[in-house]
């Protein structure tokens, strides 16, 4: 039997790690520090206990923080940052994309930002407006920041040690509603280069292209209709930007057929550039026009029964993957 | 009292601002010829603060400076050929022609960051003092930035910041009476800006930014704290901007006996008679160190006009660690 082990637990080991690894690495955030609880969610729990100082708790201030860790990264440390809700960074987009992305380029390459934050979001907690937004659109349309996000343990402790490893600002997205799903531990050690997208489970009819959450979902799905004689390829992207195109395009060159999936709102979003790319590459191999599921254009709403209605199903990938076959 | 100041120091403090000034001349003529095309915001009439508290740092001390801050950076020790090079946007400029006037960027000289967006260095220049904590490199991080910016929100959360972890920095913020084209009572509720480090637990001084020998000894102290390990201080240094916010901008709104006041008490002339009435140099010594400076930006104007524009290929490159395919 393998080892099993939550993503709560895989992203702490990770930034653990990375951390024994590596003495510019400190970590900073609201309450992150075992004083204050280790975390919201205890991410973080016994990092400060372990390393001291290199762990400090902040006032509740994203764009003092944040622009703090861009200027420790562009003094040589590698910034681990929390922003403890997604919805939270419109608070410190100033010194995310007027700075920490775009800072190596206007210096020539002089001066870089290798820091990493970390946040979470989710729907499904009715957490309701202003704390379950998912941002990797927002990001993504950044030149100069990388975007990551696990669906799963193993992957979300290599990819943590990836971004902190990585020269550049990521953005690390946690899915709240995966973080304490258990699922195979990882390889201490193992770290996942960013920009390389995984393939879940290989097929022949039809690609699903997704991250986070979609992943289970896709899966579940391809596995129900795999009863019915579909066979379905799913790749999850791990990194969002930059994108691996090669894994999208080869695969889709194959099965022809293509559905993304993202719990983000539809409109502008990931699933629209993925669209576009394939369409611009591949539009007369296609069978049919590539497909979104997506969580609907609103702002999340509160009471279970809308919260519900606002995100994207499993029945709509299915949906859409038939839509693909008609 | 401070202890007198020696001919050498004052002489340097000269020598920095007759720099900035007949740099900020030769920009300004580069422009209206149309040999420079750019945006730019002189900091003419503001020369002292940099010059006094330049003498004070390291090389290796780290400069965040903001849009108005080219003066900042040349006192700080940036090469002239490399700041032309850019101003130019040649592939030889400090930033490879990619960031501009806005963006000088230069580590050789400790000049870390400058930003376009009001206020945001702050924050900035706190990371930068909390890497020097960590690594005990012994380096103190000065920021500039004018008295719009204590009216935003990176302004709170950075000093806030650099005083509950008491990081080596010094905030100065140069209170030239307007930000952008509002006076300063029109935006700023408090009647001074050092006021409002008692927010933050930390010392807050008003100074006459235009006197160097003043300048000097507020600039010291508060990086003497800083590197002693006594944590940030904000500095409020009162001067004026003779060319309004940006070139282009006419000062209509600043009224005009205002203006008068302010350039008939020019610190440049000022300092250069009483550095000649102290019998710190005579009038053809001050002339001469004044012609060298000529040369020297002479030189670097015709250096970056001789370089080459960036390949386009720029374009792929610094966008992240490596080059885009």
């Amino acid at each position: 039997m393998t080892a099993k082990m939550t993503m709560l637990e895989a992203i702490n080991l990770g930034i653990k790690d990375a951390m024994a690894a590596d003495e510019s690495v400190i970590l900073f955030g609201e309450d992150v520090a075992d004083e204050q609880g280790g975390g919201v969610v205890k991410a973080t729990a016994g990092l400060s206990t372990a390393f001291g100082e290199r762990v400090r708790s902040t006032p509740i201030s994203e764009q003092g923080f944040v622009g703090a860790g861009v200027g420790a990264a562009i003094g040589g440390m590698r910034p681990v940052v929390e922003v403890m809700m997604a919805n939270f960074l419109a608070v410190c987009m100033d010194q995310i994309v007027n700075h920490a992305a775009k800072i190596r380029f206007m210096s020539g390459g002089q001066t870089a930002v290798p820091m990493t934050i970390r946040t979470m979001s989710g729907a499904g907690f009715q957490t309701g407006g202003q704390h379950t937004d998912w941002t990797e659109a927002w990001f993504a349309h950044t030149p100069g920041m990388k975007v990551v996000m696990p669906s799963n343990p193993a992957d979300a402790y290599g990819l943590i040690r990836g971004c902190i490893e990585d020269d550049d600002p990521c953005l690390f997205q946690e899915s709240m509603p995966l973080y304490w799903v258990p699922g195979e531990a990882p390889v201490q050690g193992n770290v996942i280069r960013l920009g390389e997208a995984n393939i879940v489970k290989e097929g022949t009819d039809v690609t699903l292209i997704t991250y986070g959450r979609g992943v289970a979902d896709s899966m579940a799905v391809a596995q129900k209709m795999a009863a019915d004689g579909v066979n379905a390829e799913v790749i999850d992207l791990r990194t969002i930007s930059p994108l691996d195109n090669d894994t999208i395009l080869n695969s889709v060159a194959k099965t022809r057929r293509a559905v993304v999936v993202h719990e983000a709102v539809r409109s502008f979003g990931v699933g629209a550039e993925i669209s576009s790319r394939i369409h611009e590459q591949l539009f007369s191999d296609l069978k049919a026009p590539v497909q979104r599921v997506a969580s609907s254009d609103c702002p999340t709403p509160f009471c279970k029964p809308l919260e519900d209605a606002f995100l994207y199903s499993q029945a709509e990938i299915e949906h859409a993957i038939k839509a693909t076959l008609d | 009292m401070a202890k007198a100041l020696s001919k050498e120091t004052h002489l340097a403090m000269y020598q920095k601002m007759s720099l900035i000034k007949q740099n900020d001349d030769q920009i300004q003529f580069e422009m209206k010829t149309g040999k420079l095309m750019m945006p730019y915001y002189s900091a003419r009439g503001q020369e002292v603060i940099p010059s006094a508290v330049s003498v004070n740092l390291n090389p290796d001390d780290y400069l965040v400076t903001i849009y108005r801050g080219i003066h900042d950076s040349v006192a700080k020790g940036l090469p002239l050929k490399d700041l032309w090079a850019e101003l130019a946007g040649r592939d030889t400029g400090t930033c490879k022609g990619k960031g501009g006037p806005m963006h000088i960027t230069h580590p050789e000289t400790g000049v870390m960051v400058t930003t376009g967006i009001v206020g945001s260095g702050i924050p900035i220049a706190t990371g930068l003092a909390l890497s020097s904590f960590y690594k005990k490199d012994g380096k103190v991080t000065v920021t500039n930035f004018g008295d719009g910016a204590s009216n935003i929100g990176a302004f709170h959360e950075g000093l806030n910041l650099a005083s509950v972890w008491k990081l080596p920095v010094v905030f100065i913020c140069a209170n030239n009476r307007y930000a952008e084209h509002t006076a300063y009572e029109m935006g700023t509720a408090c009647d001074t800006i050092a006021e409002r480090a008692a927010s933050y637990n930390m010392p807050g001084v008003r100074v006459d930014g235009n006197d160097p020998e003043a300048m000097h000894a507020v600039a010291k102290e508060a990086i003497d704290r800083a590197r002693n390990g006594g944590g940030p201080t904000l500095i409020e240094a009162m001067t004026f901007r003779f060319c309004g916010h940006n070139i282009g901008d006419d000062s209509h709104y600043i009224p005009a006996e205002e203006m008068a006041a302010a350039k008939e008490a020019d610190p440049l002339p000022r300092y250069r008679q009483w550095l000649q009435n102290q019998g710190f140099a005579t009038d053809e010594e001050l002339t001469a160190m004044e012609a060298n400076i000529a040369e020297e930006i002479k030189a670097a104007k015709e250096y970056a006009y001789s370089c080459d524009f960036p390949g386009v290929e720029e374009l792929k490159r610094d966008v992240y660690a490596y080059d885009l395919a």
